[in-house]
């Protein structure tokens, strides 16, 4: 199998005062590259803390995590915050967009660590905000736009420098139904026609159905892998 | 320079917050501004190389005087091309509220003092008055004197005959040219004998000597053989430049440069509070920003250094603004006053130490913040959203 993310033996440990709280417990898993994972579990199972180890914003405490071929667990922050720079795409729940910042701006934030020109980045940032369908509103400030739009941003932010993985934690979980499908279509023409894996945290069954495959996590397992009917 | 619209946006953030900082960092730097500049002023006393001007005065204290007859050996000195003197008087006309200096004088005082310019009939009919004196256009201005006015000046410190009361003849009324300079026309000169004749204190002393050099290449000489006269004797002197005089004779009633440390030292500190208090804040309200900057690809020291530009930029654009509102206030408020106030110019190394101290200012209020967003974990960060 051609996987773009190997976990193995993955453990995460946090230390809360004198209390040692194992959150996941020897993780195994291969999410092969194109697909789209919907990982999903009771609150406390440690999906969002998976998605973190896999996106790099955090380390396991134990096991090792391969993400395209470069071992994320061992590296340190410099090196791993530029991997993320140039690998990884995020998707919030609550958008983390920044609020002074138009949303053209915005979507070239990440492109700000690269070295292109300022009209190389304002091009790129309009490209992916046609992409998202909010080509009219690259002047608009978070504050005035909806919640599906300002998740469409998120989104444009996220593929802007073209990673192969985009993570989404609970995309869909500040939005209304009409929204929450939207953007559910959005990532999943971004799966099927640009070929970006797509690893989502949600606690929505509706939003579930749109991924290839359902993970369910439960106190720090992994319980069963089920295949999506989309 | 690409990042410089995300550290407006960071200070636009809370737009007033950012706003009443700013400006208190302007208030700040208008006030060093000014202040430094006075005690660069006073401060710009030199060597006697090159003055082709120097003051005699007593090693000891300004306030000795000296013997008159050091005039004759001061005046055989070669290279002394003139030696004149004065004395302080310190009277009060009316109400000490208006005081303004008063001097007696040698009669070759005004020759070696050509930016004082009085009409020739005028120096002549004060030469010529026992009783006479002189006073600058400013100030005849504010008092309302012609010639031929009775000034009368309480002494403070010479009574004449028992009284301290003291009149003069206004004869003449000079100008000077140059309007840096408007602040000497503020001063009153009467002649040196009647104050030594009528004064019931000192006889045939004076307060400092004025030496006119015939060139300003060899002073350093000329002043160790001014010195060299009375060395040894109860009437030591110190020759030194005008400035320096100067520097001395304010010093009589404070020590500039320890008040304008002083209070800057106190305007500063309270600033370092206050910028490092909103420094502070604005970052801890940012926590969750600096998680998002972090998740995409920004290093730690990249977080650090926008941080810290943020609080370079608030302080330095608030202090350069101080510093030019400073630099345009003086020559206004000297101009404005017609002379009665004379603020010096906004000197280089005033600017300089500006810069120098906005710089530290950024980084002591703005080092502590960055370095908490620099360590800050990007899980906890989010989470904190």
């Amino acid at each position: 199998m051609n996987s773009l993310v190997s976990i193995r033996n993955v453990t995460k440990v946090y230390q809360l005062g004198t209390q040692r709280v194992e959150v996941l417990h020897g993780i195994n898993l291969e999410i092969p590259k194109d697909d789209f994972v919907a990982l999903m579990g009771p609150s406390g199972s440690g999906k969002s803390t998976l998605l973190n180890l896999i996106g790099g914003l955090d380390w396991p405490s134990g096991g090792e995590i391969e993400v395209e071929g470069s071992r994320i667990d061992t590296m340190s922050s410099a090196e791993i915050s530029r991997w993320r720079s140039n690998h990884v795409g995020f998707v919030f729940q609550s958008y983390n967009l920044m609020p002074m910042l138009t949303a053209q701006r915005n979507v070239e934030l990440p492109l700000l660590l690269t070295k292109l020109t300022s009209a190389q980045r304002k091009r790129n940032a309009a490209i992916a905000l046609e992409l998202v369908g909010l080509k009219d509103r690259g002047g608009h400030r978070p504050m005035e736009l909806s919640g599906g739009q300002q998740q469409r941003v998120s989104i444009a932010r996220a593929i802007v420098s073209d990673p192969q993985l985009l993570i989404c934690d609970e995309p869909t979980g500040n939005l209304d139904r009409q929204s929450a499908t939207e953007i559910l279509a959005l990532l999943q023409t971004l799966n099927r026609e640009h070929g970006k894996t797509v690893i989502m945290v949600t606690h929505d069954p509706k939003a579930a159905e749109g991924a290839a495959h359902v993970l369910h996590l439960d106190k720090g397992t992994l319980v069963e892998q089920a295949e999506a009917v989309a | 320079m690409k990042y410089l619209h995300l550290i407006w946006a960071a200070l636009a953030h809370a737009k007033t917050r950012s706003l009443l900082t700013m400006l208190s960092v302007v208030a700040a730097f208008i006030l060093f501004g000014m202040l430094d500049s006075v005690r660069v002023a006073f401060n710009a006393g030199g060597s006697v190389t090159g003055a082709n001007r120097m003051v005699v005065v007593s090693r000891l204290s300004i306030t000795q005087m000296l013997p008159f007859s050091l005039l004759a050996q001061i005046q055989a000195i070669p290279g002394v091309q003139k030696a004149t003197f004065a004395s302080w008087f310190g009277g009060i006309y009316q109400d000490p509220k208006k005081f303004f200096p008063n001097f007696s004088i040698d009669t070759g005082y005004l020759d070696v003092y050509p930016e004082f310019v009085l009409p020739p009939e005028q120096r002549k009919a004060f030469d010529d008055d026992f009783t006479g004196a002189v006073v600058g256009e400013t100030l005849a201005k504010r008092h309302g004197w012609k010639i031929g006015d009775t000034i009368p000046l309480s002494a403070t410190i010479f009574p004449t005959k028992g009284s301290n009361a003291w009149s003069f003849k206004l004869d003449g009324i000079y100008h000077v040219e140059d309007s840096k300079m408007k602040g000497q026309e503020n001063l009153l000169f009467f002649h040196w004998k009647q104050f030594d004749e009528a004064n019931d204190f000192v006889k045939s002393k004076v307060g400092w000597y004025i030496v006119k050099l015939d060139s300003g290449d060899h002073a350093d000489q000329v002043a160790k053989a001014i010195d060299k006269l009375s060395e040894n004797s109860d009437h030591e002197t110190r020759t030194e430049t005008e400035a320096a005089f100067n520097q001395a004779f304010v010093k009589q009633i404070a020590d500039i440069g320890l008040i304008v440390t002083a209070i800057m030292g106190a305007v500063f500190f309270t600033l370092l509070l206050l910028t490092g208090n909103t420094m502070a804040q604005a970052v801890r309200e940012r926590i969750p920003e600096f998680g998002i900057l972090k998740t995409l690809g920004f290093s730690d020291g990249a977080v650090l250094t926008l941080v810290l530009a943020e609080a370079l930029l608030l302080i330095v654009l608030g202090g350069l603004i101080g510093l030019g509102i400073a630099a345009a206030a003086m020559p206004t408020i000297s101009a404005a006053s017609g002379g009665v106030i004379q603020l010096p110019t906004l000197q280089p190394q005033t600017w300089a130490m500006g810069v120098g101290l906005m710089i530290v200012i950024a980084f002591a209020v703005g080092g502590l913040p960055a370095l908490r967003a620099m360590r800050l974990k990007i899980v906890d960060a989010l989470a904190s959203r």
